[in-house]
């Protein structure tokens, strides 16, 4: 049971924070050097997970891909079934869930970076994208890999959305913070104690090296090309 | 970069430029120069918010002029009227900034052929390895920014800024952090590097030593305008006007009024204001309706223990010393003679004359010393 819930909730974690990378970092990017005018406006949205309550995210999610919007219709047309109570159903909604502690280290550690040094990129002839590549993302790797690492133990300890738009479907949808959920409803409080001990290990062990890495020096890794 | 030969010597860098400012007072200036700068090294000198930085910035591209054309040769690089901006990093412009802007994260080698991207492998090394040469920081390739020194940091700079061969170098400060021994190393590698590649290369600095240590011209900038310009002897050691005469060190202003003029002679007597104190000045037409200055460097005067005689000096002024400040290895005293002087000496002349406040001394200084200002 622990294992199912277990192997399920990490495959959940690491698919999130991999397609967090790839929408966090540009948006990221976008929101540290963007002048737009509007630029306020995105990044309330970005961080409204934050202080909205899982279960209000969560209800929305479900709303909308159900069967009463384009989004859900499309979604049930190319695949014949609903994203409600799947797996895909809750990469989604954790996804979102997550979104603001995936951007914001990103978004903060790129604008850290000295502006003299982007304009001295452009001077040496470097078009933008070659800016970002060799510039940008190897300078601000460190707020990268600290927001997929947030993403990922944020991921790990999620109960409101998941509950909401995936249920509670053993082997589908059910994470170990929902099979906890259950057994305490269950009154097998000695089975709970375990699970709940092994997701603060998790999330302990995690964070650990998180911030061990940060301490010694910064990540060190310039080294990686 | 793609500009793969190098470019015919001789091109000239002009720009109009006009483009309103906040200078570092806070108030509001315009920039308004016309200039043309000729290969070689040209000085670009001005108190701190003259417009300076502004003006590089709009030639780099950092910065877009309200109006006005950029131009390198015959390169148009910014032209208001006909809507023409390059993009900084199509302009072949070369620009030093005071932090220098090193990457961090890459080695000097790396560093210096980030602007090298379109060439192969082979024409990369080959490149950097010339410009390391020049250099002399080829030792220095596998080393990061952090680990080397100031001055080699600047080295490397320069040579990130000129292995893409830019058709206009411009420098804001780069050595203002560097001891002398070190700085002027620099500058002859510099030097000796512009002498092979004949490009304009815009110098901005406030020190002036740099101005004639450098310069084959120089161009005073004051609150957005260009208010001399010329060899750095014409425009420092001859300044018309005041500005230019405090960049250029006169420690010694005073107003005057002139009192006789001697077209045989080829000099004017000037009447200290508030003092009964005549100096002798070269002569010079003054518009007598505007107030006249005359300044005098504290190094160019002559301190005596007795009245000096048989000198050729016709400025020969009594007063006693009123303090004595050692800087350094200068000794700077002040004499009162009616208004009071500052005078340079060294720490010998303090010590042979017995010089002690309270004292009486004589100052000696050529008519030539005295420069007239309005």
């Amino acid at each position: 049971m622990i294992v199912q819930a277990l192997t399920l909730t990490l495959r959940l974690a690491i698919m999130v924070s991999a397609i967090l990378l790839v929408i966090g970092v540009p948006l990221a990017y976008w929101l540290a050097f963007s002048h737009r005018r509007w630029k306020f406006l995105v990044e309330a949205i970005v961080s409204l997970p934050i202080v909205l309550p899982p279960t209000v995210l969560g209800f929305y999610v479900l709303v909308a891909v159900g069967p009463f919007t384009p989004l859900g219709r499309w979604y049930q047309a190319l695949t014949g079934h609903s994203l409600a109570f799947t797996f895909e159903g809750l990469v989604l909604g954790s996804v979102l869930y997550s979104l603001p502690f995936a951007v914001q280290p990103m978004a903060t550690s790129f604008a850290a970076i000295e502006g003299k040094l982007l304009d001295a990129s452009a001077l040496l002839g470097a078009s933008r994208w070659r800016t970002f590549w060799r510039i940008v993302l190897p300078l601000g790797l460190p707020g990268v890999l600290t927001g997929l690492v947030l993403s990922f133990a944020h991921t790990l300890g999620e109960f409101g959305v998941v509950l909401m738009v995936g249920g509670n479907i053993p082997g589908a949808t059910q994470t170990v913070s929902i099979l906890i959920y259950d057994q305490v409803q269950a009154l097998d409080y000695a089975t709970a104690n375990r699970t709940a001990l092994v997701l603060l290990l998790l999330c302990f062990t995690m964070l650990a090296i998180l911030y061990g890495l940060r301490r010694h020096g910064g990540w060190n890794l310039w080294e990686w090309r | 970069m793609s500009d793969s030969t190098p470019l015919p010597p001789g091109e000239q860098l002009t720009a109009q430029v006009r483009k309103s400012f906040r200078g570092e007072s806070g108030s509001q200036f315009t920039l308004q120069v016309d200039l043309a700068v000729a290969a070689g090294f040209t000085i670009l000198f001005g108190a701190s918010g003259a417009g300076k930085t502004t003006l590089l910035d709009c030639v780099a591209g950092l910065q877009t002029p309200d109006g006005g054309t950029i131009a390198i040769g015959e390169a148009v690089l910014f032209d208001s009227q006909s809507r023409v901006n390059l993009p900084l990093r199509r302009r072949s412009v070369a620009y030093l900034l005071q932090s220098l802007a090193l990457f961090p994260h890459m080695t000097v080698g790396q560093n210096v052929q980030y602007g090298l991207a379109s060439l192969n492998k082979g024409d990369r090394d080959t490149r950097s390895g010339e410009v390391l040469e020049s250099f002399r920081v080829s030792s220095l390739v596998r080393r990061r920014p952090s680990e080397i020194s100031a001055g080699e940091r600047q080295r490397v700079a320069l040579a990130r800024a000129l292995v893409t061969r830019p058709r206009v170098l411009l420098l804001d400060e780069p050595l203002t952090a560097l001891d002398a021994i070190t700085k002027a190393r620099i500058l002859d590698d510099l030097r000796a590097w512009n002498r092979r590649h004949r490009i304009p290369v815009l110098y901005v600095t406030h020190d002036r030593e740099e101005v004639f240590a450098l310069g084959e011209s120089a161009i005073v900038l004051e609150e957005g305008h260009i208010l001399a310009q010329g060899s750095p002897h014409e425009v420092l050691h001859r300044p018309q006007s005041e500005t230019v005469a405090q960049l250029a060190g006169f420690e010694n202003i005073f107003d005057c009024s002139v009192t006789g003029s001697h077209p045989e002679y080829g000099t004017m007597t000037c009447r200290v204001a508030g003092s009964n104190l005549d100096l002798e000045v070269p002569l010079m037409r003054v518009n007598a309706s505007l107030p006249l200055r005359v300044g005098i460097r504290a190094g160019d005067i002559l301190l005596a223990s007795s009245l000096p005689q048989g000198l050729s000096a016709r400025n020969v002024l009594d007063g006693t010393i009123g303090s004595l400040e050692q800087r350094d290895m200068t000794v700077i005293a002040i004499v009162t003679c009616g208004p009071a002087f500052e005078v340079h000496l060294t720490l010998g002349a303090r010590e042979s004359l017995q010089l002690k406040p309270g004292g009486q001394v004589w100052l000696v200084v050529k008519t030539y010393s005295c420069h007239v200002l309005q």
